[in-house]
């Protein structure tokens, strides 16, 4: 049986589909067959920053209508084989995705697939709720400021009540919390909320701390997954978490600010 | 070390006052009987033993309208069937100079006047309630919530509601009764939604968006600096509602 992880966060532009498509990947990497899947119907992204938006011929809402078998629709990711992508449809809107429909190719993906993705679209709505239905893990994303900390705890209050688990009095979805675009540095001046700030609003297990890196910006215009990027402490931060949700144990980092050396004090500007 | 522990438990204080409400059984008295009395007692208590054995009782003469009435007598009775009790509560002066002897403490009676309130050195604040039949036991329904309350959840709850968790910014917590939160309380909370006035609600750190008590309502801009950050207990005292660091 596969596990289904869903990447939401009620806010829209906070990394979702960034984190979704570095999370996968780091899963396949660890060789584990993956799956991620776009939700955002209309709005479709997750090809991009995966780089496959070239090689998409059928889509989710195709699979859904029976239009296209699952095979056909999933595209292999290049340089890991053991990755697949289920692109949304982007002439479509979020009506095109039933519950059923949905249920059905989870139900096949899980047959084959160890882990599957699903990228959330922004909102509360219909995408955002058939997203997380048949949820088994949450990975909340966060930005460390109150309108993002807020919509996460809407969405925290929705995985508890409306997903397929909570309908049918199964153990509830396991909720962790991801803290993305995180700058200690405005942390210090009081700019920015604290990790600790965020945990005390959202009484949430912290996954890992994403930094604010210029790599995630470059990475996404050239369709690599920022996890890929191993220079890059964004890309680190995913290594990170994916090994911590596979039960390793890693300590946080990117949480305080870098110690600068001496030339580093020195040199600065 | 020892001289240690002897200066700081000198100067440090070894108790502190602070006034609690708590809920225990009365027993309301309708005859003076005191066989009668004893025997139907010990009737309820076989119907719910571990309910009332060792319970505290509360002796209420209010209904016997200075009938004479042998307390002494009375009190060894209801000790020997089980119960504990731990004052009185009404009746008339002799009964009053009985129950003193007793060491029996006497409680204002539930219409009292303020001065009779004023007389008690230390004011314990005790609502009571009519002993429950044992079947009835079941039906004080609390709520026990012990997952945090997330932004735009709402929950109601006829009895009384408590929290062992955080109710997040954005979500609403309503009771018919009290409400306890034993974590942050961000949100609403109302206490008392069908009106009744004598609910109260007790937080153990209020950042609340608002507090209402049967309707008296205060919101976050209008809460007291001192109360901010604080374990509290919201009650009405004459239509006023009273935020009270605890």
């Amino acid at each position: 049986m596969a596990r289904i992880i869903v990447v939401t966060s009620g806010k829209g532009g906070v990394g979702k589909t960034t984190t979704s498509a570095a999370i996968a990947m780091g899963l396949a990497k660890k060789g584990h067959k993956t799956a991620v899947i776009d939700f955002d119907v209309g709005l479709r992204n997750l090809d991009l920053i995966l780089g496959c938006e070239r090689r998409v011929v059928y889509d989710f809402v195709n699979v859904i209508n029976d239009e296209a078998t699952l095979n056909q629709a999933l595209i292999k990711d290049k340089r890991c084989n053991q990755l697949y992508i289920l692109p949304a449809s982007q002439t479509r809107d979020k009506d095109a995705l039933t519950k059923e429909g949905v249920g059905k190719v989870l139900e096949e993906l899980s047959k084959t697939f160890k882990y599957i993705v699903c990228d959330s679209p922004a909102g509360i709505e219909r995408g955002a709720n058939l997203a997380m239905y048949f949820a088994d893990d949450a990975f909340v994303v966060t930005n460390p400021e109150v309108s993002s900390v807020r919509d996460s705890d809407r969405m925290l209050g929705i995985l508890s009540s409306k997903s397929k688990r909570a309908e049918l009095g199964e153990e509830p979805i396991k909720e962790y919390l991801l803290l993305s675009r995180y700058d200690p540095k405005r942390v210090k001046l009081g700019a920015m909320l604290s990790v600790e700030d965020v945990q005390d609003i959202l009484s949430l297990h912290l996954l890992g701390v994403i930094p604010e890196s210029q790599s995630v910006l470059s990475a996404s215009n050239a369709g690599e997954p920022v996890i890929l990027d191993e220079n890059s402490d964004a890309g680190q931060a995913y290594v990170d978490i994916v090994e911590r949700y596979l039960g390793e144990d890693k300590p946080h980092r990117f949480i305080d600010e870098e110690k600068k050396g001496l030339f580093g004090r020195l040199f600065r500007s | 070390m020892s001289t240690d522990s002897q200066s700081t438990s000198a100067s440090s204080p070894a108790f502190e006052f602070k006034s609690g409400v708590i809920t225990i059984p009365v027993l309301n008295l309708l005859s003076t009987d005191i066989h009668v009395i004893t025997h139907q007692l010990r009737e309820k208590i076989k119907q719910a033993p571990e309910f009332f054995t060792n319970s505290s009782l509360l002796l209420d003469l209010s209904a016997l309208q200075d009938q004479e009435l042998n307390l002494a007598l009375l009190v060894d009775a209801i000790r020997n069937s089980g119960m504990r009790p731990i004052g009185i509560r009404g009746g008339t002066a002799d009964q009053h100079q009985d129950a003193k002897d007793l060491m029996l403490p006497i409680m204002a009676a539930q219409n009292s006047t303020s001065s009779a309130k004023q007389e008690a050195p230390v004011k314990v604040e005790i609502s009571t309630q009519k002993i429950p039949e044992p079947v009835a036991s079941t039906a004080i329904a609390s709520t026990i919530i012990n997952q945090p309350i997330r932004s735009g959840q709402r929950v109601y709850v006829k009895g009384d509601l408590i929290v062992i968790a955080q109710v997040s910014a954005g979500a609403e917590v309503m009771a018919e009764g009290n409400i306890h939160i034993y974590g942050t309380l961000r949100g609403r909370a109302l206490a008392g939604v069908q009106g009744d006035e004598s609910a109260q609600i007790f937080c153990s750190d209020l950042q609340a968006e608002l507090v209402s008590v049967a309707g008296n309502y205060r919101i976050s801009e209008d809460l007291d600096e001192s109360n901010r950050n604080t374990p509290v207990q919201i009650y009405l005292n004459n239509q006023a509602l009273i935020i009270k660091n605890i």
